[in-house]
């Protein structure tokens, strides 16, 4: 099938099977290899990237549900208004190896453009899907929340 | 803000979170093909035939056997004991007996049917139990003073039997690998990495190259905790074999589950522990048995033993001690490294001991630590005498004053009503642990490698430095130009750091053993300061540092500097009789976690966790806390949730979805605290931190959980299915 959608605000068409992960299309396709796979199940949440403005895991999304919708990746938010908190993330520590990390700052992202000062509580709640292995969350919910900073 | 001490933004740290940083499976090279491995369904069995039947297969796809080795069918690390491909009989279920490359992923994975493989299952051993009646894989003993007299005179005799499981590491970047074979025969190998000469060692040995026709280079790694340090070696054969085959670029990235189907594990450990105490709860004697459960092969086991028996006595002054290990063989994947590397397991146990000779004695768990703990000038059982930086007593009393544990602890006690009564309401507890960590190689292993390290100035007057570490998250790109820049007295943008490339670095050793920062740290900051010093010798007035570099170099050629790790002569250990310095130092903490256990599910929830620290001095503030937070989630994990269960020898939860790591949800807010005091070994004071924090959550928690419950746990993961075994032995 041939869907037509948009990433990172440019258009983009792609010709594949129905059933294509977005994941795969993203890295393979359209080079965006930003999006990371940990566990293609939609257990991790490293590829987590935006649709309409909400967070889906793409390695559970396939093709066909990508007509006519709007995809941001990490490289989409990166390259926009969230430089601050990304050099923010860095200094808390809430990047270590890195491979989670895409997910995460896709998560966080959208949470703090509903939620500028998320409470500690509603950060956990909207990162419950992103695995870490590195940083034992806490230099993530530093960057996140403000009240954590101490 | 680039002091030590200081916490500069990492340099990589941008390219991680804006999803610049190139990793492994990010990496396509023109005409690269994708290579798969054909399994073993059975834990042990002759294999009767390979048949690949190209026909099957998509076009041109190349199937490797250990037929076609060219020669020893062997990864060599401590030896070659480990097979490259199952030759004859398999092992374990998931061992690799044949590899397939095609031109795409979906191919190579579909080019596996083509391999048929006619196997005769054979008995296998299982358990730990069984295995005992077999002989070890490795075996060891340690004893100093005499343990039986001690025994038939001490007061209290008090035995214990703890039992640790396996634990999956979980890096969020599964293994991968990419092999291009050069046309001189030779072979260049990329990957996600601790260790390029260890990778680099096993492609030369087992493909018969001379040392300069093999390179190895590690990417962007995301996350090791020691299960990236022999498996790589491993898994770039296999590449290396396809791509030899294909005569192309061969990638091999394993997805979840076949990364935890086919990679090492931390070893489970069944430790008994007999222990003599005076009427005033005064260690007099151990006795203990420490069996690993190695797995199929042999791999890393031997120096993960000998950690163990090195930790096995924990932080406490013993007169009498008598250790026996053995790694027995069992038909399961090989258990390898993973973060702690031995000593998590056995300070599990004695930690749980000392409880266990607390409560016989009515101290509690403070009361019992606080009499025994080591102090400075004390001797460990192995005769080494401790040195001034010796912190378990600081750690111990610093974590008391900032929990109140013993008032805690003593109040919950007091109150407690068990756990079966209908209320529902939750039980709180709370747990202490104090733990240490040996930094650096075992025994001799830092004097036989000598490790070097190269600076050398670059034609526009920067120093580079070389080195063969790689940044598996840890943080050494940030720490390391810390160092040489504090160490030279120049600027961090004078210095430029080689990635880790055998072609380039020299051999500074494998990225392990919380030995980055405490050894190489401290060879980067006499290399540079030796080149710095040859600059200024001849630097003119008001020249910077820079222009006299640049003029220097003009003027002198190619300049190089080379050092080389060399362990103080008192620093000496003897692997015969176990006597003498095992580690150069240790690094101490204490942990108090603090949990609700829900009376009706008996699911725990950790609270809170306050981990107190002394690991000399800090280079990277956060990034060294970062280390002590990740850790004490690992070890919570390890202690609570994460269970590898095994059924006939084929692991049941070989996927994200059942093997169950903590999530931010899981996590209890993680205080850390460092004390910081400088140990002369070490650069600018620093000792080893990356395992420490490995040692001490288990041990906390299960405590924590038996002052809420009052049930004995001995056993982790403390999973609620096992604390209701515990409430029925109870009952």
């Amino acid at each position: 099938m041939k869907a037509s959608f948009s990433v990172n605000n440019r258009p983009a068409e792609v010709d594949g099977h129905p059933m294509e992960r977005l994941l795969d299309v993203l890295r393979e396709r359209l080079g965006l290899t930003g999006t990371k796979e940990g566990c293609g199940e939609g257990e991790c949440g490293a590829c987590t990237v935006l649709m309409d403005g909400e967070p889906v895991l793409s390695c559970l999304v396939p093709l066909l549900q990508c007509e006519g919708r709007r995809i941001e990746t990490v490289e989409g938010i990166a390259a926009g208004p969230a430089r601050d908190f990304l050099e923010r993330f860095v200094a808390t520590g809430g990047v270590q190896c890195g491979a989670c990390t895409p997910g995460i700052v896709v998560t966080a992202w959208s949470l703090l453009e509903r939620n500028p000062e998320p409470s500690r509580e509603e950060a956990r709640e909207a990162l419950a899907g992103n695995l870490c292995r590195c940083t034992g969350y806490e230099g993530i919910l530093r960057a996140i929340c403000k009240e954590t900073e101490s | 803000m680039n002091g030590i001490g200081e916490s500069p933004p990492r340099p990589d740290g941008f390219a991680k979170v804006s999803g610049a940083a190139v990793y492994l499976d990010d990496i396509s090279l023109p005409g690269m093909w994708h290579g798969a491995t054909v399994r073993s369904p059975h834990p042990h069995a002759r294999i009767r035939s390979i048949r690949f039947d190209p026909a099957a297969a998509p076009a041109g796809t190349v199937c490797v056997t250990a037929a076609d080795l060219p020669g020893p069918n062997g990864v060599q690390l401590l030896d070659d004991g480990w097979p490259i491909l199952a030759d004859g009989f398999v092992l374990h279920v998931g061992e690799p007996v044949a590899l397939v490359a095609a031109p795409t992923r979906l191919e190579a994975r579909q080019a596996l049917a083509a391999v048929t493989v006619d196997y005769e299952p054979l008995a296998a051993v299982l358990t730990l139990e069984e295995a005992t009646a077999l002989p070890p894989l490795y075996e060891l003993r340690m004893e100093s003073g005499d343990v039986d007299a001690a025994l038939s005179r001490a007061e209290h005799v008090i035995e214990g039997e703890y039992r640790t499981g396996h634990q999956e590491h979980i890096y969020i970047e599964c293994q991968g690998m990419i092999a291009e074979p050069a046309e001189d025969g030779g072979i260049l190998v990329t990957g996600s990495m601790q260790c390029p000469y260890y990778v680099h060692k096993a492609l030369v040995h087992a493909l018969g190259l001379p040392d300069d026709r093999a390179r190895v280079r590690a990417s962007v790694v995301g996350g090791g905790f020691g299960g990236k340090e022999d498996f790589p070696s491993a898994l770039a054969l296999h590449a290396a074999l396809l791509a030899r085959a294909c005569g192309r670029p061969v990638k091999m990235v394993y997805d979840r589950h076949e990364d935890i189907v086919g990679t090492s594990k931390r070893h489970p450990a069944v430790i008994r522990h007999r222990t003599g105490v005076d009427g005033d709860g005064r260690l007099l004697a151990l006795d203990g048995e420490i069996l690993l459960d190695g797995g199929a092969y042999k791999t890393l086991s031997p120096v993960v033993l000998s950690r163990a028996l090195l930790h096995a006595f924990g932080p406490y002054r013993w007169p009498n001690v008598r250790l026996q290990g053995k790694v027995l063989r069992t038909h399961t994947a090989p258990n390898s490294a993973f973060r702690g590397f031995g000593a998590p397991q056995v300070e599990f146990a004695i930690e749980r001991q000392m409880d266990r000779i607390g409560r016989a004695l009515g101290l509690d768990p403070y009361e019992i630590r606080d009499r025994n703990v080591v102090e400075p000038g004390d001797r460990l059982p192995t005769g080494q005498v401790l040195d001034a930086t010796t912190s378990a007593r600081l750690c111990l009393e610093e974590a008391e004053r900032r929990t109140g544990f013993r008032a805690k602890w003593k109040a919950l006690e007091a109150a407690r009503e068990g756990i079966s009564g209908g209320d529902g309401e939750p039980r709180r507890g709370i747990g202490l642990a104090l733990y240490f960590h040996g930094a650096g190689f075992t025994g001799n292993g830092e004097r036989k490698m000598k490790s070097p390290v190269t600076a050398r100035l670059l034609e526009d007057g920067r120093i580079e430095v070389l080195t063969a570490m790689t940044d598996m998250g840890q943080g050494c790109v940030a720490v390391f130009p810390q160092i040489a820049a504090a160490a030279a007295g120049i600027g961090p943008e004078d210095l430029v750091f080689a990635p880790p490339d055998t072609g380039d670095v020299p051999d500074s050793g494998p990225t392990v053993a919380s030995r980055t920062t405490m050894i190489v740290g401290a060879l980067i900051a006499r290399t540079v300061s030796e080149l710095r010093d040859r600059v200024l010798a001849g630097s003119g007035p008001g020249e910077s540092f820079r222009e006299a570099a640049r003029r220097y170099r003009e003027e002198a050629g190619p300049v190089e500097v080379t050092f080389r790790h060399e362990p103080p002569e008192d620093q000496a250990f003897d692997e015969s009789t176990y006597r003498g310095a095992a580690y150069p130092t240790y690094a101490w903490g204490a942990d108090v976690v603090e949990v609700e256990v829900d009376p009706d599910t008996l699911a725990v929830r950790p609270l809170q966790a306050t981990v107190v620290c002394e690991v000399g001095r800090a280079i990277h503030k956060t990034l060294c806390a970062g280390q002590i937070e990740g850790g004490t989630l690992q070890a919570l994990g390890w202690a609570l949730l994460e269970e590898v269960k095994l059924q006939d020898g084929r692991y049941l939860n070989d996927r994200l979805a059942t093997y169950i790591i903590p999530t931010i949800k899981d996590c209890p807010r993680i205080d850390v605290h460092l004390l910081e005091r400088a140990w002369e070994g070490g650069p600018f004071g620093a000792k080893g931190v990356g395992e420490l924090p490995m040692d001490g959550g288990a041990p906390a928690a299960v405590q924590a959980i038996e002052n809420a419950t009052g049930l004995t746990v001995d056993e982790i993961p403390a999973t609620p299915e096992r604390l209701m075994r515990a409430q029925e032995v109870a009952r």
